[in-house]
């Protein structure tokens, strides 16, 4: 679906937890995330500790999204 | 003396539990435990399977290294004649750790190694690297995956050579040998061609490769001004799923509007997905779809504005075209309403 998207022409980072499979599949910018049952958020934290979390990954995202990219690029966090 | 076997399997095979159990790490069981059996029939006593890994889905995917380590350990002190994982269907964390832990063994211990999957299961990426059977995309296949790995197990416990892929029924590897057919080549490619003309079905010798890669698009300039929507495949939707998204192979995506939502709640939102442990999801949507957050971010200015709307599937077992065909779809709407960025989360 991230390829269909940048084939329309609109720039897409893939927010995942098994980002070799991202890689594979052919997204061009992917932050990778915590796990599997909760991209982004861990319950084990307290609510404020995982929104904090969570905004550091989407702010990630966010900065994927305004850095160019000339091949597939992983923005680890 | 009957050739002796490791068998690698997820903790639904060994009987553990679904998602739930997803987590455990691995443990090692004497003989033969769930689709072991299969095999060891097929085997009729010229082998058997002496010991059987189990190990959780999310546990190999999360902690890979550990789950390698631990494995491989397991495996050089029993050095068995075959190592053998799976089949994993379409279960794709499970398909990829078989393929994974194939290599692995394969290449760290020198021992062979056989698994099987569907063909679009992600760890079918390693069929160049690791032998693997094609099997049917659910586990109702066992009936025929069971069998065929163990043939080609015991061929490759024998060191025969194994024939090609069509024969031996495993996923093609890149692996060319030449061979002597019975009708040349001209008399070959006339009769297809003659078949092509007049429109009867024919089979390629060599199918194209498709070589899909789309170019990055340009980085979003002005981050302040734009417009950012949210996708996913984790499959959250409104409560109680009004639109019926399959938990497994869904047959469409969902459109949902969310303007004047601050964050989703446990009551106002759920997840129709039916390949991770929802618990998490369920009671924190955010934690899949992150609106909360970008709405703050959209409150500080950073973004123009979060997208009215967010589109969203679930992609447990859904069909590579049917999913590259919902996305198509969506994409035209997001141009249309001038969504300047997407950011995509997958489960």
């Amino acid at each position: 679906m991230v390829k269909e998207i940048e084939r329309a022409g609109i720039p897409v980072v893939h927010m995942c937890t098994v980002t070799p499979i991202s890689m594979t599949v052919g997204a061009n910018r992917i932050v990778p995330t915590i796990a599997i049952p909760h991209p982004l958020g861990n319950p084990a934290l307290a609510h404020e500790e995982e929104y904090a979390l969570r905004k550091k990954l989407v702010a990630r995202a966010l900065e994927a999204l305004t850095t160019e990219v000339e091949d597939q690029t992983i923005f680890e966090v | 003396m009957s050739y002796r076997v490791v068998h690698y399997i997820n903790q639904f095979f060994a009987n553990i539990g679904g998602e739930e159990m997803a987590h455990v790490p691995p443990e090692l069981r004497q003989g033969h435990v769930g689709p072991g059996l299969a095999f060891n029939q097929a085997w009729k006593g010229e082998a058997e399977v002496v010991q059987t890994i189990v190990c959780g889905d999310s546990y190999f995917a999360e902690h890979e290294k550990d789950a390698k380590a631990q494995v491989l350990e397991w495996v050089k002190a029993e050095k068995p004649d075959l190592f053998i994982a799976g089949p994993a269907f379409n279960a794709g964390r499970y398909g990829y750790a078989c393929a994974n832990i194939c290599q692995a063994v394969q290449d760290e211990l020198g021992i062979p190694v056989l698994t099987g999957m569907y063909e679009e299961n992600p760890g079918a990426d390693l069929r160049t690297k690791v032998l693997i059977v094609a099997t049917t995309n659910s586990a109702a296949g066992m009936r025929k995956a069971a069998p065929a790995m163990a043939n080609l197990a015991m061929k490759l416990m024998r060191g025969e050579e194994i024939g090609a892929s069509c024969e031996d029924g495993y996923l093609p590897n890149g692996i060319r040998r030449n061979f002597f057919d019975k009708e040349r080549g001209s008399k070959r490619a006339v009769d297809m061609l003659v078949a092509k003309l007049s429109g009867k079905p024919f089979t390629t010798e060599y199918p194209m490769p498709s070589f899909d890669r789309v170019a990055p698009n340009k980085a979003v300039k002005d981050l302040s001004k734009a417009i950012v929507a949210l996708c996913t495949s984790g499959g959250i939707v409104p409560k109680g799923n009004p639109d019926h998204i399959e938990s497994s192979n869904a047959s469409h995506y969902g459109e949902y509007n969310i303007q004047g939502v601050e964050k989703l709640t446990e009551e106002t939102y759920e997840t129709a997905h039916g390949g991770y442990d929802p618990v998490y999801a369920n009671q924190d949507p955010n934690r899949v779809l992150p609106v909360d957050v970008l709405r703050e971010f959209e409150r500080e200015g950073r973004i123009g504005k979060l997208h009215d709307l967010f589109y969203t599937t679930v992609g447990n077992g859904t069909a590579v075209a049917s999913s590259k065909k919902f996305a198509a779809e969506y994409a035209q709407k997001l141009l249309q309403a001038n969504v300047s960025a997407v950011i995509m989360t997958s489960t």
